[in-house]
């Protein structure tokens, strides 16, 4: 009988020498003559311990970790090919409280099944969502969506049942199912882990999108810097469309649906929806003005559904299970699960899908096991680069859409950056305006100009050259951004400059 | 590489990509997958097969970060420069990968920044050609640059 290892494919794992893992158990098993099944399955998301390698065993899943091949050869010594001790190992993975203390919904199987496996999947409970859609009329689909409470992952948090609903209600020939896979926010990698950890449960989620709205052609618009999401997708829609679960008949229900990886080319800005779809257009990612929404007039002015990875994947649990167990997680308006994703300087980081409610601190510390430098945490940016940065005094703040915003904050797509007491967050600060100003679409002038003065401004305040009179021009700048831009990248770019002003004043040589 | 080459080239490409919806951007990446980059003189082929203008692909082109109209150097290294790289030293491993190439004998490197690679619980990232390599010490990018090209 074989032995079934896995060793991760997810990029994470490949950049820390997962493959070169994979040749040498290959090698050192075909050497002691030992049959193994080697399955490249996702990562569990406990990134300081990639490359992990599991062994299945009669107990259960046994890991290793972090295993570089000069590793493998002492492994096959101590014989963890049948799970016994070894000072890499980690016992039973499901054990790992890393793991044992999240709510995995959406990544339920992402680490567990092989990703392109339609049978792994399939004996996972997967397409038990769509089995049920398509037994549903549209409207009850969309009902199921907005009962489930939940509110778009990618960053604008809008209630993803009233956009489905806004796309049912317009009446026209073609409609669209776009998903927005342009991650790129610093300190974020759900979008990426989950595309190539479990493919099949996005395409579900977009099937079943497609089924509530009326749709029958969908695109993923992937950004360029992740090549293995690309190619994970691509394997998934062909087999996805071989079996029977995308094309002109989904599963005989007379009901069609087309998919496609479309590839970004390295622009920020196309992370916002119109910009988006203006790239998927074939022009340059400048963005829209809305109104019209995209759920009226989209993509190539079709009624257009346009939502995060993220949510879109978390449409097959909800259909399966039901909106009211979904809904039953989170706290005030915001419902279900987030897939934090804990990065930066962070000795444990990696993604904890939770409940909404959880503290910064909790996963700082409990989870996270404080700063990888082992120095003090002196700030943390949620939300990506143009999410404000939070100081020690409100990290007991629950994670939660509302109580965020009351903190002037964001949750954003749920990345965390840890920056140490070595931080300069004047600097930072700076980036964020230098950030803008290389990303900015350039249609509309408060970002477009306002970022360029934003960085010589920092300049000066970091240069120590009349810093009051540029603190007082940094904040009356920061307010025309802030008001008068027409989408987040120039409207939260104060987010971070504002928010590095006020609680870390010191930084910028000014005191409070 | 001939002019005359790479016109019958990118007709191919065209051929393949010009009756998808939005074909631009596929266009450009096949166009760039190919050749490395995309030459200024395909800018009018490419316009007159999807009936825009010289200056709708021209801005397209310029746009995107991705794409580029000149040949690239043997080996591309693009290191990540966004906050989660930085809160783990990205600025002193550019500063190093910088030093180490300017001095380099082959002088086929490139250093360019990127803005995030999505292994940012394992900066500093950083890619060479179209290899992703995470928590990047000086140490462990000197070996790297060590191996492509034979030696430095």
């Amino acid at each position: 009988m074989s032995i079934k290892i896995f060793v991760p494919g997810d990029s994470a794992a490949l950049a820390l020498g997962a493959d070169a893992v994979t040749r040498a158990i290959l090698a050192e098993a075909a050497r002691r003559n030992i049959a193994v099944n080697l399955v490249r399955n996702g990562s569990r998301g406990m990134l300081w311990l990639e490359p992990l390698v599991e062994v299945q065993t009669a107990k259960g899943r046994v890991a290793y970790g972090p295993v570089s091949a000069d590793d493998v050869a002492g492994l096959f010594d101590a014989k963890f090919d049948q799970g016994d001790k070894h000072a890499l190992g980690l016992g039973l993975t499901e054990e790992i409280p890393y793991l044992k203390r999240q709510e995995r919904l959406t990544f339920a199987r992402v680490g567990i099944t092989d990703p392109v496996s339609l049978e792994d999947y399939l004996a996972h409970d997967g397409y038990q969502g769509l089995h049920k859609a398509l037994t549903m009329p549209a409207a009850a689909i969309v009902q199921q969506v907005t009962e489930s409470g939940l509110r778009g992952r990618g960053g604008a948090a809008f209630p993803t049942g009233i956009k489905w609903q806004t796309v049912l209600n317009t009446a026209a020939a073609q409609k669209y199912i776009v998903c927005n896979a342009d991650e790129g926010d610093s300190g974020t990698f759900a979008d990426r882990m989950l595309m190539e950890g479990d493919p099949f449960v996005l395409i579900e989620g977009m099937t079943i999108a497609a089924l509530a709205v009326g749709a029958t052609q969908g695109y993923i618009y992937v950004r360029s810097e992740y090549p293995y999401a690309i190619t994970v997708l691509n394997e998934a829609i062909e087999i996805a469309r071989k079996a029977g679960y995308l094309g002109a008949n989904i599963l005989q229900s007379g009901k069609g649906f087309q998919l496609e990886v479309r590839k970004g080319a390295g622009s920020y800005v196309c992370g916002e929806e119109t910009a988006l779809l203006e790239s998927l257009e074939g022009k340059r990612g400048i963005v829209r003005a809305k109104p019209p929404l995209p759920a009226i007039s989209g993509l190539f002015g079709k009624p257009t559904v346009i939502n995060n990875v993220i949510s879109l994947a978390s449409m097959p649990i909800i259909l399966d299970k039901g909106a009211a167990f979904y809904k039953d997680y989170g706290m005030g308006c915001s419902r279900g699960t987030l897939p934090f994703q804990l990065a930066g300087n962070i000795r444990h980081g990696g993604l904890i899908e939770k409940a909404f409610g959880v503290t910064l601190r909790e996963l700082l510390y409990e989870f996270g096991g404080g700063s990888a430098s082992g120095r003090p945490i002196k700030a943390v940016q949620v939300g990506g680069p143009l999410g404000s940065y939070l100081p020690e005094s409100q990290w007991d703040t629950p994670l939660d859409y509302e109580a965020y915003t009351n903190l002037w904050a964001v949750l954003g797509h749920g990345g965390i950056v840890v920056h140490d007491d070595r931080a300069d967050l004047a600097k930072l600060a700076r980036y964020a305006m230098k950030f803008c100003a290389i990303e900015s679409c350039g249609k509309c002038t408060p970002c477009r100009i306002g970022a360029t003065r934003g960085v010589e401004v920092m300049d000066k305040i970091i240069a120590n050259q009349d810093r009051p009179a540029q603190v007082e021009l940094l904040r009356d700048l920061c307010d025309t951004m802030l008001n008068g831009s027409m989408c987040a990248m120039g409207g939260m770019t104060p987010y971070p400059v504002l928010s590095a002003l006020n609680h870390f004043a010191k930084d910028f040589g000014v005191v409070k | 590489m001939s002019q005359a080459y790479n016109h019958e080239q990118i007709a191919a490409i065209i051929a393949t990509q010009q009756d998808r919806p939005g074909a631009l951007l596929p266009i450009l990446h096949d166009i760039q997958d190919a050749l490395g980059y995309i030459p200024p003189d395909s800018v009018a082929q490419i316009a007159s097969a999807l009936n825009l203008s010289r200056a709708e692909v021209h801005g397209v082109i310029t746009f995107y970060h991705h794409f580029r109209t000149t040949p690239p150097a043997k080996h591309t290294i693009q290191i990540c420069c966004a906050e989660a790289c930085q809160s783990m030293g990205a600025e002193h491993l550019v500063a190093h990968a910088e030093q180490k190439i300017a001095v380099r004998k082959q002088g086929d490197c490139t250093v360019q920044p990127v803005y995030c690679l999505g292994l940012c619980a394992t900066s500093p990232a950083m890619m060479v050609d179209d290899q992703l390599h995470a928590r990047v010490t000086t140490e462990k990018f000197d070996r790297l640059i060590k191996k492509i090209g034979g030696g430095s």
